[in-house]
């Protein structure tokens, strides 16, 4: 096989790598089974490779590494749904795929199948530095000042196995972006970093640390401004080290390393990541250009040619078919190469599970991929796919390939294309089943029309505290709350993860599903009759603050 | 106490292992138990007289023993020896001595089989980041494998 366009080739050394992993996991299952490792102890070390027990059955976690895989992948992941799971995947907000009905026994086979194509399920979970992501349009998008992939790529291998930061007090995120518009909720993250070009060409890195959701909502503070590429390692490896020597390990709730920020404040942390960096051997941490092009040599380029006439085809194919021109309008992004379009795939049909997609579909999508975008898929960090580049003059033709599969929705960004955690259907966590309410909203603005006249407004679903669906970061946010034993919702509004983030507030007190339901409805009718020219939900919010939207959505008819 | 070589030195045996508190009014010790809270900077006077600086695992996922032992090798310039002992599991084997741990103890039950250990060290052919050890690159890119 060529290599791949998107993300780094392996080679021998890498597979031997992966071969060396898996040997080591089936030696800890055999321990495990004979008894020389006790429960406790197995448990995080299966969760570093991956495999959680859920509410019913064992729940692998595979490895999107920044979320971009090739059609040769993408067709496995599709025969492991199909052979070892019942025929669905779950694609999840770290741009990675979960299959939720596996047996313990099927595992270390099924690692080896995904060895076959360079994957793995290596630190998709336990408290670790967790599976790398990035933006979903990178290396395409024409407001990119630097493709992030490279420096994902080298973040990856950097975290895989780490010596000192395995067992860190908890889990640890990175997000990276070259973008100016954040499409990784980078203030978000333990760690998020935008990179811009530095005046010698060689990128530089803005660094926040702290941020996240979860129980406790943290919007991330800026560490760095201006760190330069020889140092990002260097500099990555001191923040951890800061806080795996000084992170709370008395209480799982207070864990993470926002918490620690925000008990010694960001100019603290900051000095203790310069004073460890003042004794740090830089040498031994030095990212070479070497090192960085050797790696960035592993990514082939697409070679974007595209016939002059290639827009005013799209033009007049948008002119004569409405339908088409809609999903167009929500469902692409501008390219760097005028010829060409980035086209995202709803995985959010009208009344279906947000994420999840049939061994058919994930098949479909291989083949699609491989027609009209170099054999390249990447994951979003809302549960969508991406084909990053499509010719312009052959786009309607993918959406007719989509429609076929049922994979042509046109929601992109708009109420339909929720994000919901798997929540109680699946989840020992949850208090609340976050898939039927997530149906039951899809099912009510199912109008792709009454959607497109509604504009940009996102509905994060957690099933609890824990915040997995990112309710905090929603336009409108929902949590799904127990009260005596029955399922109920809060809602929050004004969330947003990217440029301008923030933490959505309580509307008020928490409803029963249905009536939720009704409630967003009423949100939505309060901001279409108040909404001045060209305001979306969220400035109409602003503009008028809380107190229409909470009458409207407690009203009682 | 059954001791388990990482590397190449050769594990010493102590009569006196003291607590860093008490290293102060011990002028003959020259072995010291650190606990996983403690500072490592703590034993900046004395690192010339210590031969043995023992990091206690209260549990197997508290990885703070390994910065420390990353800190006394790259900081502190500590050139003894440095062992680890408590909760500690043979799948951890590669991670100690990649941050400076010449030695543990083995514990007293099945995770104490010493050709897990072994098996262990030689796990893997290549790191992916550098360590305190002396490496080379393994082609371009990130990759090492250990200097012999």
């Amino acid at each position: 096989m060529s290599i791949p366009v998107g993300h780094y080739q392996y080679d021998r050394v890498d597979r031997d790598f992966l071969q060396a992993r898996i040997a080591e996991f089936e030696g800890q299952v055999n321990r495990r089974l004979d008894g020389t490792l006790s429960e406790d102890e197995f448990k995080p070390l299966r969760l570093m490779n991956g495999l959680y027990l859920q509410l019913h059955a064992y729940m692998l976690r595979v490895a999107i590494p920044y979320g971009i895989l090739d059609s040769r992948q993408l067709r496995k992941l599709g025969e492991i749904a199909r052979r070892y799971d019942r025929d669905y995947g779950h694609f999840t907000t770290r741009q990675n795929i979960q299959f939720n009905w596996i047996r313990l026994e099927d595992t270390p086979d099924i690692l080896r199948e995904l060895a076959e194509v360079d994957m793995h399920a290596i630190q998709t979970s336990g408290n670790c530095i967790r599976n790398v992501t990035a933006d979903e349009y990178a290396g395409a998008a024409a407001d990119e000042l630097v493709d992030p992939r490279v420096h994902a790529e080298v973040l990856r291998q950097w975290s895989t196995l780490h010596p000192e930061f395995t067992f860190l007090p908890r889990k640890f995120k990175i997000a990276i972006s070259g973008s100016p518009n954040d499409r990784v909720a980078a203030r978000f993250h333990d760690i998020g970093i935008l990179a811009r070009p530095g005046e010698d060409g060689a990128p530089v890195f803005r660094i926040f640390v702290g941020g996240g959701l979860g129980r406790t909502p943290v919007i991330g503070e800026e560490l760095f401004d201006s760190v330069r590429e020889e140092h990002l390692l260097a500099t990555l490896e001191a923040i951890l080290r800061v806080y795996n020597a000084h992170g709370r390990r008395d209480n799982i709730y207070k864990a993470r390393i926002k918490i620690l920020v925000q008990a010694i404040g960001v100019e603290a942390y900051r000095e203790a990541v310069e004073a460890e960096l003042g004794q740090m051997e830089l040498d031994r941490y030095r990212l070479t250009p070497e090192a960085v092009a050797a790696i960035r040599a592993r990514f082939a380029v697409p070679l974007l040619e595209a016939p002059d006439d290639a827009d005013a085809v799209l033009t007049q194919q948008r002119r004569d078919d409405p339908l088409f021109d809609r999903w167009v309008r929500s469902n692409t992004h501008v390219h760097r190469d005028p010829g060409h379009i980035i086209a995202t795939i709803s995985l959010k049909p009208a009344g279906g599970i947000p994420g999840d997609a049939t061994s058919a579909q994930i098949g479909r999508l291989a083949d699609l991929a491989d027609a009209y975008s170099f054999g390249e898929i990447r994951i979003t960090h809302l549960q969508n796919v991406v084909l990053g580049h499509v010719r312009k003059d052959r786009l309607r033709d993918l959406w007719l390939g989509l429609s076929e599969v049922g994979l042509a929705e046109a929601n992109i960004g708009l109420i339909g294309d929720i994000v919901a955690c798997p929540g109680l259907d699946y989840c020992a966590l949850a208090n609340a089943r976050s898939i039927p309410i997530a149906q039951k909203l899809g099912a009510r603005f199912a109008d792709t029309a009454l959607q497109a006249e509604i504009g940009a407004l996102r509905i994060n679903i957690s099933g609890c505290i824990n915040a997995c669906g990112h309710h905090h970061a929603g336009h409108i946010g929902l949590l799904g709350v127990d009260k005596r034993g029955e399922e109920f919702f809060q809602l929050t509004v004004g969330g947003q993860a990217e440029n301008g983030a923030a933490i959505g507030t309580i509307l008020g007190a928490a409803l029963p599903e249905d009536e939720t339901v009704d409630a967003i409805a009423r949100l939505v009718d309060c901001y279409l009759g108040r909404r001045e020219n060209g305001e979306t939900f969220l400035d109409t919010l602003t503009r008028l603050g809380h107190e229409p939207f909470r009458e409207a959505a407690y009203e009682t008819v | 106490m059954k001791l388990f070589e990482l590397g190449e030195r050769t594990a010493q045996v102590h009569e006196v292992l003291v607590t860093v508190g008490e290293l102060a009014e011990r002028d003959d010790a020259r072995a010291v138990l650190l606990e996983s809270a403690d500072d490592p900077a703590l034993l900046r006077p004395y690192l010339n007289r210590l031969d043995l600086v023992v990091l206690r695992f209260p549990i197997f996922r508290d990885g703070r023993g390994f910065t420390q032992a990353r800190e006394l090798r790259e900081y502190l310039r500590f050139s003894g020896e440095i062992r680890a002992e408590g909760h500690i599991l043979p799948d951890q084997a590669a991670f100690l001595r990649r941050c400076g741990v010449d030695s543990v103890v083995l514990p007293k039950n099945g995770n104490g089989d010493p050709a897990l250990w072994e098996k262990q060290l030689r796990q893997f052919p290549v790191a992916y980041q550098r360590s305190v050890l002396l490496e080379r690159s393994v082609g371009p890119g990130l990759r090492v494998e250990e200097a012999s």
